[in-house]
């Protein structure tokens, strides 16, 4: 058991889902007690969805767990089938299903011989996987399901072509940045086959072995497809995600590589990036030179933490104290990915700890998901929204991919507007600032057991508002360090003393 | 009751886990610290439904339950001392309430048996709920808080007479006007279920009139009843003006007390409800269903000069809601209105067959169903803020109308642009790339 107040990401059954809801025409069925359908609701609220989410739930009740679900699944399977008419039904376990141990796989096998729709069980287990992980192994499951290889030929299309695989329903800014690689793949000469699973037709799946190669912007959701589809058809794949300059050149270096390009795609990545984007100037211009050695903190899922790291400390010259993810099960490959880049790494799924080490580091600016946003708020650090779990203001309606080129230029402002700007800083600095509040306590810490004599407090109030803070953190760390529990002004300069040395 | 008619569906139907209680109760009772013990599905409905409220350090937690719960490798009882120790020290509340799930029900986890021990080990009470979603819907979820703490409010120590009990959890300052209604009629309430404090719950034991202000409180009622010994006043319940007063005018009567000034006082409400009644007469309503208010707020509606083809409803307590149907069924004479079909435990699938032959002006619904059935040219309400706005007696009976209005008033401002259907007629828009 375990004191949880917050979690990063989902459980399995969502993953499934979004995989499922994402595909055109298929749909899901959950096996799970009422409420369980909360699914429905962040679609249709966060993505503002237009359609109903083609998900419903097999209601597990009292009398199904006296008697089992029985007749229920499998009528629920048929009645679906006969409304809606989809291509395909994913019957969906969730955490009840899972201790229940009924034996979904029979359900479908009797469903199958009533239905049109072709139906599959998803193959995971809520106690074993995260939503991420079932996102991956959904997408594997449904796409192996519809082109496993039947020996005949097969043709590849005429011009090099690829296929997009893990852009889904809820990912954060994936309509953005499908738009962007579409863009970016067309320069190059290269068709898009099929995007997967977002607004594709499951019978179209089987056309996916036509294309040259396999691209995968994501690590998390895709990767496990992507290996399947080499394995049994011997497509390459690229897994390096096109974010910021460098490795969107690598990117499509690599793309032009396995496609054996007549492009000069050298030629096109040099002119992209220092004409189109905007990112590769801004780096050179003496706006960004504020921003150097500035310290930063990145946390999110493994693909945007590592990639925002890079950028930060690659292309703007940052420097990021910690770098971390919430995707244990990919820490090894999130190490390797940013270990020259930071000062140390931090793989947890506990948001006390990120926030504990956001509060020991005190970072200029923090990079992270909704959660670090709101410890930012409290020790009024300003954070940067890079990546999932996100609220409704992430689904921005107007063109901001993180991909590509376009995206350099969207990461580059949100980047900038997240530190304080340079010469406003500047100023702050020569004036000793602006603010008049008085002191109000922001930690994050419990321990409430420190105390300030007058004098100390008086002399704490003359200290500018904008780094009054960060003092009264610093001295009470020394403090508790030295074991004192009064905080005079001796302990204050001997506090600073202690840090300046 | 002859008259009314009760169907019912298949149940599949979207609501809200009754855990959300948590959100509302935690910050009712300010003393409490809710301990939520199930899975990560619970947990990510909490985070994701209560929104921001999870980063303001709230006063509740997951106990997550892993594989190793499941299999009952761990013990249950050490786990569950080891987190509520923990809880205690960091939080130090006056109770400690676990709330049982779906999973705990499965696995059937003893809560009830484990917590007396564990609260004489560590010194704080902690009160069992058992609000899952295999037996229970949304609002429900407050239901099983409140019958579960019925048990722990201390027995009556004098005997007064007309000692008077109300029952519902309701933000203070809508409890205190209900509390100076009554008072304005001579009728004192000797204390409310819940409290804003855990440690002052009243008293209760035989003789004790309790009255409720939730339609979803029948578990509660019985408790009292049964269990309390107490006198349930069955009343219709204090939403609109026309409920408010019908409340009032039941206790009133109950008490043997002339109601004063209360026909006068109902009439001024609806002379200030006025501007809103002239945007809402003879418009229709569906309710899909989710959180049981839904009686009251068509009779209400109805009232108002509504029309309401159908009020789904998740559960129906025929008994504790009574004199609120006799209400509704009255309203439809007087404003001559055929009686709505009342059906329980809805099917979605077929009511928004029902809603695409009706077009009912306004459709009441729960968040998954909003957006799809705007972009379709159904203007709709989202039934969850009723839940969370204040709702009761005189004074807000005002802030009912507001909501129904809202969209109403949105249409009244873009009805000239002329783009109120906004789905393609072939399925969805695939945003272009796979055709």
């Amino acid at each position: 058991m375990k004191l949880a107040y917050w979690m990063y990401a989902g459980p399995a059954h969502i993953g499934t889902l979004r995989v499922a809801s994402s595909f055109k025409n298929v749909h899901a069925i959950m096996h799970a007690p009422l409420g369980d359908d909360y699914f429905n609701v962040m679609r249709s609220m966060l993505e503002r969805e237009r359609d109903f989410t083609p998900v419903t739930a097999s209601i597990v009740d009292r009398y199904v767990l006296a008697r089992g679900s029985q007749e229920k699944v499998v009528e629920n399977i048929t009645r679906k089938d006969q409304e809606q008419k989809p291509d395909l039904i994913v019957l969906t376990p969730t955490c009840t299903s899972s201790i229940l141990q009924e034996d979904l796989q029979n359900f479908i096998r009797r469903a199958q011989a009533t239905t049109d729709s072709d139906v599959l069980l998803a193959d995971v287990n809520h106690y074993r996987v995260n939503e991420f992980q079932a996102a991956d192994r959904t997408l594997e499951q449904i796409i192996s399901f519809y082109v496993k290889s039947n020996g005949s030929e097969i043709k590849k299309t005429t011009k090099p072509s690829a296929n997009i695989l893990g852009i889904l329903t809820l990912g954060f800014h994936h309509q953005h940045d499908c738009r962007e690689i579409y863009r970016l793949l067309k320069d190059l000469g290269i068709q898009i086959n099929l995007i997967a699973p977002e607004g594709c037709s499951v019978t179209d799946l089987k056309k996916l072995p036509e294309a040259w190669i396999n691209i995968v912007p994501y690590r998390e959701i895709g990767l496990m497809a992507a290996k399947y589809l080499e394995a049994e058809f011997k497509m390459p794949y690229i897994s390096i995600t096109p974010m910021g300059l460098v490795d969107t050149a690598s990117w499509i270096t690599r793309i032009c590589e396995l496609t054996n390009s007549q492009i000069d795609y050298l030629k096109y990545i040099d002119h992209q990036t220092r004409f189109v984007s905007q990112a590769a100037w801004f780096s050179r211009s003496i706006d960004c030179q504020n921003l150097t050695g500035k310290k930063a903190l990145v946390f999110g899922d493994a693909t945007h933490a590592a990639a925002i790291t890079k950028i930060l400390v690659r292309e703007m010259g940052i420097h990021v104290c910690c770098a971390g993810t919430y995707c244990q099960h990919d820490g090894d490959w999130f190490r390797e990915q940013v270990q020259a880049f930071c000062d140390q790494v931090l793989i947890t799924d506990d948001h006390t700890r990120v926030g504990n080490m956001i509060a020991e580091l005190e970072p200029a600016a923090i990079f992270g998901t909704q959660m670090e946003r709101h410890v930012g708020k409290r020790l009024d650090i300003p954070c940067g929204v890079i990546s999932a779990p996100i609220h409704i203001q992430n689904f921005p309606l107007s063109y901001r991919p993180f991909l590509g080129y376009e995206g350099t230029n969207q990461i580059a402002d949100l980047v900038y507007n997240s530190f304080t700007l340079g010469m406003e800083d500047h100023l702050l600095e020569i004036f000793g600032g602006h603010d008049v509040k008085t002191v109000i306590t922001k930690n994050l810490s419990t321990q409430q057991d420190l105390a300030w004599d007058t004098s100390a407090t008086e002399e704490l109030q003359k200290i500018p508002g904008f780094v009054r803070n960060r003092i009264k953190r610093n001295t009470e760390k020394f403090a508790r360090s030295k074991q004192i529990d009064m905080i005079t002004v001796e302990v204050m300069y001997a506090a600073k003393e202690a840090l300046a040395s | 009751m002859s008259t009314l008619k009760f169907e019912c569906e298949t149940g599949n139907y979207h609501t809200f886990c009754p855990i959300s209680c948590v959100a509302w109760l935690y910050q009712k009772i300010s003393d409490s610290f809710f301990l939520v013990i199930g899975t990560k599905t619970c947990g990510y409905f909490l985070q994701n439904a209560l929104g921001v409220m999870i980063f303001a350090e709230p006063r509740y937690a997951m106990a997550e339950l892993e594989e190793g719960d499941i299999s009952a490798q761990l013990h249950d009882f050490d786990e569950l001392k080891r987190l509520c120790l923990q809880i205690n020290k960091d939080r130090n509340p006056s109770v400690i309430v676990w709330i049982g799930t779906c999973t705990t029900e499965i696995i059937k986890m003893d809560l009830e048996g484990m917590a007396p021990k564990i609260e004489k080990m560590i010194g704080c009470a902690i009160i069992v709920a058992r609000a899952n979603g295999l037996d229970y819907a949304f609002t429900q979820g407050e239901d099983t808080v409140l019958a579960a703490m019925a048990h722990r409010c201390p027995e009556v120590t004098e005997k007064t007479e007309n000692r008077l009990i109300l029952f519902g959890s309701l933000p203070n300052t809508v409890a205190e006007q209900l509390t100076r209604e009554l008072a304005n009629q001579g009728i004192k309430v000797s204390g409310w279920l819940p409290e804003s404090r855990y440690e002052e719950l009243p008293e209760l034991g035989p003789g004790v009139y309790v009255c409720g202000v939730h339609p979803f409180l029948s578990r509660t009622a019985t408790t009292l009843m049964r269990r309390r010994k107490c006198q349930l006043i069955g009343a219709p319940f204090p939403i609109g003006p026309d409920g408010t007063a019908a409340w009032i005018e039941k206790i009133c009567q109950v008490f043997n007390v002339q109601p004063q000034n209360l026909n006068e006082r109902q009439e001024n409400i609806w002379q200030t409800l006025q501007p809103y009644i002239n945007l809402i007469k003879g418009k229709s309503v569906f309710f899909m269903g989710d959180n049981l208010l839904e009686i009251s707020l068509a009779r209400f509606l109805i009232r108002c000069g509504m029309i309401v083809y159908e009020i789904g409803i998740p559960y129906m307590d025929k008994r504790f809601q009574a004199s609120e149907l006799n209400l509704l069924e009255k309203t439809c004479e007087q404003m001559n209105v055929p009686i709505p079909h009342i059906v329980e435990k809805p099917d979605n699938y077929n009511q928004i067959q029902r809603i695409r032959a009706l077009k009912p002006d306004l459709v009441i619904t729960g968040l998954a169903h909003s957006n799809p059935l705007e972009a379709r040219g159904i203007t709709t309400k989202w039934s969850v803020e009723f839940t969370f706005a204040q709702i009761h007696g005189f004074t807000n009976a005002r802030d009912i109308l507001e909501l129904v209005t809202r969209p109403l008033r949105r249409n009244n401002h873009l009805k000239d642009l002329g783009w109120s259907e906004l789905v393609l007629a072939d399925r969805r828009d695939s945003g272009g790339f796979n055709k």
